[in-house]
C-alpha cells in the first residue's frame, strides 16, 4: 500500500510520542553522566570537574554495599515469591476445579498494587507497630509474645518487613500477567496432556511453563529490575533507618541529592543504578535466548 | 479420583480465602478506624468504632486530601489523555508504515521499558528548572508521558499488527488518507488495549511518588501520595483523620479497577499481545 510508504505521514505519527520519550528518558541519562564528574549542588550549577571522584567515593562508602545487598535481598525474594509462588497461585487458578472463581480471586489479589504505596506504607507502619499493631497482636493471640517486636525499630528485621509488605502489594499483580498469558495457551495443549494420562504437577512442568516462557520472562525483569529501583517504599517505612541498615540505592541517591546537597555524587549513584538495571536485563533477555534454543 | 479433587479443591479454597483476607481486612481496618476518635484508636485498634466519627473523612478532606485529590485528578486525566492519544498514534504509526528506520524508532522506544526513573531523577529535576516547569503540573505531567509511553506503545503495537488489514486496504482504495484509517477502523478495534493500557497507566500515574516528591515543591500543587506524607506530620496527634484520609485516597484505584477488570483482561488477553 502506497500511503503506508509514506515516510513524511509515519513520521507524522511516531515522532511526537518518540521526541517525548528521547527527551524525558533518554536525554536526561546522557547528562546525568556528564553530572556525575562534576561537583555541583542545587542552586549552583557552575559546577568543577572533579573526574572519578564520586565513582571512587562510591566504591570506599560502606553505605553502597549495605544498600546493594538490601536491593539484592529485595531482588532474590521478590523472584521466589512474586515468580515463583506467582506461577503456582496462577496456574491454581487456572484450574478447572477452582476456575469458576478466578475472577473474584485474581481481583482481590491484584486490589494492592492498585493502592498507592503512600497508603499501603502507612498502613503497614502501624501494623508493624510493637505496641498496637495487628502482627504483634497475632503473635501474641498464638501464644509466640517471645517473637513479638518493634519489627521496623529494629536493624535485624527492618529490611525483611518491608521486602514482605511489597510481596504483599505486588504478587497478584504478576499473578495477573502469568494469568493473561495462560488464556493464550491453547485448551487442545491440556486436553492432550490430560488423555496422555499426565498430572498437575507434569502439565505445569511440561506445559504450563513452556508455554509462557516470555511471560515469565517479563515478570522477573519487571520484579529484579523494580527490587533495584525500589525507593518509595524505603523512603516511607523508614528512610534508610534505624541506622543505614534499610538503605537501598534509591534512598541513597535521594539522600546525597536532596539532603546533603551533592548533586554530583548523587548522579554517580543513579549512573550505577543505570548500569545495574542495564546489565541485569540485557542477562536476563540473554538467559531467554539459550534457554529457547534448547 | 473424585475424592482427591475434592480435598484439592477444598485445599486450594482455604487457601485462597485466606490469602484473600490477609488483603482485604487490612483495608477494612483502615476504613474503619477512620471513624475512631485517637483515644478509641489506641484503646480499641482491633475492635469495631463504638460511635463512627463521620466527621473524620470530612476533616481529612478539609486538611487537605481535597486539594491533593484534585491536584491527582487533572495531572492523570491530562497525562492519560497525551499517553493515549500519541501512544496510539505511535504504536499506529509502526504496525503499519514501512520505511528506512523504522526499527530503529521501535528498538528506542521499547528499550524506554528498561530505564529506571531514578536514573533521570537528578537532571529531569535540573532540566525542569531550566525549562522553567520546576513546581508546576507539567512538571509532573511531561516526564509521566515520556516513562509511560514506551509501555503503551509496546502493547498497543502488538494488538494492532493483529487487526486484519483487509478491512484497511479496502478504506484507502475508497479513497481514505491514513488518518481516516487511524481514526475510523484503528482506534474502534483497538478498543480493548486501549483501555487495558489507560487503565494501567492510570494506575502508574495516579500513585507515582518519587517524581512527585522531587519535582513539586509548593505544597499547593502536591498530588495524593506525598501530600499524605505532609499529612502525617501535620496530623501527628490524630490517627482516626489520617487514616480517614488514607481511606479517601485508596478508594478511587480500587473502584476503577473492579469496574475495569474484565475488560483489562480482556484487552491484554486478546489480540497480538504475545504471552
Amino acid at each position: 500500500m502506497k500511503s503506508f510508504q509514506n515516510t513524511k505521514s509515519a513520521l507524522f505519527y511516531i515522532l511526537p510520542a518518540f521526541l517525548l520519550i528521547l527527551t524525558f528518558v533518554f536525554i536526561p541519562i546522557i547528562f546525568n553522566l556528564y553530572y556525575s564528574f562534576y561537583s555541583w549542588s542545587a542552586f549552583n550549577m557552575d559546577g568543577v570537574f572533579v573526574g572519578l571522584k564520586y565513582y571512587i567515593k562510591l566504591f570506599k562508602d560502606p553505605v553502597f554495599y549495605i544498600a546493594l545487598k538490601n536491593n539484592s535481598l529485595f531482588a532474590i525474594i521478590s523472584i521466589l515469591v512474586q515468580v515463583g509462588g506467582g506461577l503456582v497461585i496462577a496456574a491454581v487458578l487456572e484450574d478447572k476445579v477452582i476456575r469458576r472463581w478466578q475472577p473474584v480471586f485474581r481481583t482481590i489479589f491484584f486490589i494492592p498494587s492498585v493502592i498507592s504505596i503512600a497508603v499501603v506504607g502507612l498502613l503497614w507502619q502501624l501494623l508493624y507497630n510493637p505496641d498496637i499493631g495487628l502482627i504483634n497482636e497475632a503473635l501474641r493471640a498464638l501464644g509466640q509474645s517471645e517473637l513479638a517486636h518493634a519489627w521496623l525499630g529494629d536493624s535485624k528485621t527492618a529490611i525483611y518487613a518491608i521486602v514482605a509488605m511489597s510481596q504483599w502489594q505486588y504478587t497478584g499483580y504478576i499473578v495477573m500477567l502469568f494469568l493473561i498469558a495462560m488464556h493464550k495457551v491453547p485448551g487442545e495443549f491440556y486436553e492432550a496432556a490430560t488423555i496422555d494420562g499426565a498430572n498437575r504437577i507434569q502439565t505445569f512442568f511440561h506445559i504450563t511453563i513452556p508455554q509462557i516462557r516470555e511471560m515469565i520472562l517479563v515478570g522477573s525483569m519487571i520484579t529484579v529490575i523494580g527490587a533495584f529501583k525500589v525507593f518509595d517504599e524505603v523512603y516511607i517505612m523508614t528512610f534508610g533507618g534505624p541506622g543505614r541498615s534499610t538503605e537501598v540505592l534509591g534512598t541513597m541517591l535521594y539522600r546525597a541529592a536532596f539532603r546533603n546537597d551533592e548533586m554530583g555524587y548523587a548522579s554517580a549513584i543513579a549512573t550505577a543504578i543505570f548500569l545495574i538495571t542495564l546489565g541485569l536485563s540485557l542477562l536476563q533477555m540473554r538467559l531467554a535466548k539459550s534457554g529457547k534454543e534448547d | 479420583m473424585r475424592i482427591t479433587e475434592n480435598i484439592f479443591r477444598i485445599f486450594v479454597l482455604i487457601w485462597f480465602i485466606a490469602y484473600s483476607i490477609a488483603i482485604i481486612y487490612p483495608l477494612i481496618w483502615l476504613a474503619m478506624n477512620g471513624l475512631k476518635s485517637n483515644s478509641e484508636f489506641f484503646l480499641n485498634t482491633w475492635s469495631f468504632p463504638k460511635e463512627p466519627i463521620w466527621g473524620n473523612y470530612v476533616d481529612a478532606w478539609n486538611a487537605g486530601v481535597g486539594k491533593f485529590f484534585f491536584n491527582s485528578l487533572f495531572v492523570t486525566a491530562v497525562s492519560i489523555t497525551i499517553i493515549v492519544l500519541l501512544g496510539s498514534m505511535a504504536a499506529y504509526g509502526l504496525s503499519r508504515f514501512k520505511f528506512k528506520g523504522v526499527n530503529v524508532f521501535l528498538v528506542i522506544i521499547l528499550s524506554g521499558l528498561m530505564l529506571a526513573p531514578q536514573v533521570s531523577l537528578i537532571s529531569l529535576y535540573k532540566m525542569l528548572q531550566i525549562m522553567g516547569i520546576y513546581n508546576t503540573y507539567w512538571a509532573l505531567i511531561l516526564p509521566y508521558v515520556a516513562f509511560q509511553l514506551p509501555f503503551a506503545i509496546f502493547l498497543m503495537r502488538s494488538y494492532f499488527l493483529a487487526i486484519p488489514k483487509e478491512l484497511e486496504e479496502s478504506a484507502i482504495i475508497d479513497g481514505c488518507n491514513t488518518w481516516k484509517v487511524y481514526l475510523h477502523i484503528i482506534l474502534p478495534m483497538g478498543k480493548p488495549i486501549i483501555i487495558a493500557a489507560a487503565l494501567l497507566a492510570t494506575m502508574n500515574v495516579w500513585n507515582e511518588f518519587a517524581f512527585a516528591l522531587v519535582f513539586i515543591e509548593d505544597s499547593a500543587l502536591r498530588t495524593i501520595p506525598v501530600g499524605l506524607m505532609n499529612l502525617r506530620s501535620q496530623l501527628n496527634t490524630n490517627f482516626g483523620v489520617q487514616l480517614a484520609g488514607l481511606a479517601i485516597s485508596a478508594v478511587p484505584m480500587i473502584v476503577v479497577f473492579i469496574v475495569f477488570q474484565r475488560s483489562f483482561v480482556r484487552g491484554l488477553s486478546e489480540g497480538g499481545v504475545k504471552g
